[in-house]
């Protein structure tokens, strides 16, 4: 078990800075995700923590320890690829063995290691086959089985579920949900797939353009999120976001705090509008309003409501947020909090 | 309709004809007329006194030391044209995998020799190996070691043959085992570091039988190449010193005026070594090869 310090880390390629500077803290035993569009330097920060690409400046550590100059082969991390990188010239029982070999575990060790491991992933018919001959879903528990049989004190996963298809993506998200109870130890898995992030995480480590726009629980991300790129990155659809007209500030609020009715309806945020796309999901249904100023998406758990039909919007007051001018929440207890939600009240009707 | 379905039937065969015709004209024939050939005491001047002997020249060829001779002459270049080949190849390959301007040009450089005309090479070599005004003793002697006598001496001319054939095609083969080696993705590096493999290991358990298909393929290729080995030979030794460099192909040209049906005869006995070679490979080595 360990938990992982990144310390006012930077990576560069070339000229090309992908991490300007950071300072990150992964706890103990905790499920983190670190999740962001794709470009964000996610995967960089996860391969930094792997050793396999070295930090330009900073220093990584690993259970309080210094691990910068230390191969990743014996920073007792395991990695999970995107394509799994499996050995495909060896059998599944050679793949898993392999890391154990060269630690030099015992034989009757290993045997009982592997064994029991893929025993654990499901695997056990499989043990002699080369991976050429298995699914999608099954080559994704090698490389699994493979991380596991290390013991490791942290988990990297780099994307494992991207290449899997929806149904299997769903069952494997539980899967490592329970695998994180089982094993107990520090777990850092990359998504670009909030909804991954959202499902599996403690703590949601969310980047863009190389920064940490906020670090926070999956409840708290969504329900209080620090600034533009976090309220609009996370959640389906994502939340809506309107200009208020007025320094550059802009209001948002969730598709599913959005109230439809046919009559005008008292609430601090009001407009008229009509409905240009219905979507309808089974137990809910996504409108789109069209309103005379913005285009909102709506969730709805009831499908009222049909495409042209003109349509009131309203939102209540604790549902909206405010942004300021650089994209930061302007929270509750800001001075300017109460000016700007006041000069909402009935703008866009 | 029953026309068209004729058509249907036969279009396959009509459209692969010219190829067959080609293919039977050019290879299948000559086979045959080489082993109906290889029958006969054939008579150049007046064909009409040719006589058909059966397996004659066959019980020759076997009784012939000059025969076993020529046969140990070719394996041992094989043997040695191989090995050094794809050792050296390897070696290169393995230097040369990074993608880099340096290493494109190097590689470039390394390639060249196998556009260049063998006859040229095998020219330039001999004015290079040559004992008394030759560079390389010069260079051999400016280190203070002794020179070499090079194909002027029955011991070390094969020596000698050997180390043009493979300076000419190291370039060759390391541009195909790097393209093989480019071809691995990094990721399995990535995940073997992470399992704390070892170099050594990391090439003996992860690269070799990832590339083993290119490997296997350019060791069969190279096999039956070297096994016809001829041009070097006429220009170089022409088979001397002492039929020390006489290999089987040369062995049969030097019988082309003289004796035809026996020439057909060793090749015919060369066909069936490589064939039977090839097989030996394909036998014993297909377990270790990984194809994906």
């Amino acid at each position: 078990m360990a938990s992982i310090e990144l310390v006012d880390v930077s990576q560069s390629f070339d000229k090309n800075t992908i991490i300007p500077r950071l300072n990150l803290k992964i706890e103990d035993g905790k499920f983190t995700v670190l999740v962001g569009p794709s470009g964000c330097g996610k995967t960089t920060l996860l391969r930094m923590i792997a050793g396999l690409d070295r930090q330009t400046s900073g220093s990584v550590l690993i259970g309080g320890s210094d691990v910068s100059a230390i191969a990743p082969g014996q920073r007792g991390v395991a990695m999970v690829f995107q394509n799994y990188a499996i050995y495909p010239t060896m059998s599944v029982r050679e793949n898993i063995e392999f890391g154990l070999k060269n630690n030099k575990v015992p034989k009757e060790e290993r045997t009982r290691l592997v064994e029991s491991i893929s025993e654990t992933v499901g695997l056990r018919p499989y043990l002699d086959r080369k991976p050429s001959t298995l699914s999608g879903g099954q080559r994704q528990r090698v490389a699994l089985a493979r991380a596991m049989v290390k013991k490791p004190s942290v988990f990297l996963m780099d994307e494992p579920l991207s290449n899997l298809d929806a149904k299997l993506r769903v069952q494997m998200r539980v899967e490592l949900i329970e695998l994180h109870k089982k094993l107990g130890s520090t777990f850092v898995y990359v998504t670009h797939d909030q909804v991954e992030a959202m499902s599996m995480a403690d703590t949601i480590v969310l980047m863009n353009q190389g920064e940490i726009q906020q670090e926070a629980s999956p409840a708290e991300i969504y329900r209080e999120p620090d600034n533009l790129f976090a309220a609009q990155f996370i959640g389906v659809p994502p939340m809506n976001v309107g200009d208020m007209g007025q320094d550059g500030v802009r209001f948002g609020f969730r598709p599913e705090h959005g109230l439809l009715s046919t009559e005008p309806a008292d609430a601090h945020f009001t407009a008229k509008g009509v409905i240009s796309t219905r979507e309808m999901l089974g137990s809910e249904t996504i409108y789109q309003v069209r309103t005379r100023d913005h285009s909102f998406m709506i969730k709805c758990t009831e499908d009222l409501f049909s495409v042209d039909q003109d349509i009131y919007l309203s939102v209540d007051e604790s549902k909206l947020f405010l942004f300021g001018a650089d994209e930061k929440r302007i929270y509750r207890d800001d001075r300017r909090h109460n000016t700007y939600l006041h000069a909402l009240r009935g703008r866009f009707q | 309709m029953n026309r068209r379905r004729v058509w249907e039937t036969t279009r396959p065969y009509a459209l692969i004809l010219p190829a067959m015709i080609a293919l039977f004209l050019f290879v299948v024939y000559p086979v045959f007329y080489l082993i109906k050939l290889s029958l006969y005491k054939y008579n150049l001047l007046n064909k009409d006194k040719s006589k058909f002997i059966g397996l004659d020249n066959y019980r020759e060829i076997f009784t012939r030391d000059d025969f076993y001779h020529a046969l140990a002459n070719t394996a041992v270049y094989t043997v040695g044209v191989v090995l050094c080949t794809m050792l050296l190849s390897l070696g290169v390959a393995v230097w040369l995998r990074k993608r880099s301007r340096f290493n494109a040009i190097l590689q470039a450089g390394l390639f060249t020799p196998h556009i260049i005309s063998i006859v040229s090479i095998a020219l330039v070599w001999m004015w290079l190996m040559e004992p008394g005004h030759g560079l390389l003793n010069y260079v051999l002697k400016a280190f203070g070691l002794p020179g070499s006598p090079w194909l002027q001496s029955s011991s070390t001319s094969m020596i000698s043959v050997i180390l043009v054939s493979v300076w000419h095609s190291i370039g060759y083969y390391a541009l195909i085992m790097v393209a093989a080696l480019q071809s691995i993705p990094p990721t399995i590096y990535e995940a073997a570091a992470l399992d704390n493999a070892s170099r050594f290991k990391v090439f003996w358990k992860i690269t070799l039988p990832l590339i083993s298909p290119q490997l296997f393929f350019i060791l069969v290729i190279m096999t039956i190449g070297s096994f016809k080995v001829f041009d070097t030979v006429k220009i170089m030794t022409g088979g001397g010193p002492n039929g020390s460099t006489t290999t089987l192909v040369y062995y049969i040209y030097e019988f082309r005026t003289t004796s035809i049906g026996f020439a057909s005869a060793t090749g015919v006995v060369l066909m069936a070594i490589i064939a039977v070679l090839t097989f030996v490979y394909f036998k014993v080595l297909a377990q270790r090869i990984h194809y994906q």
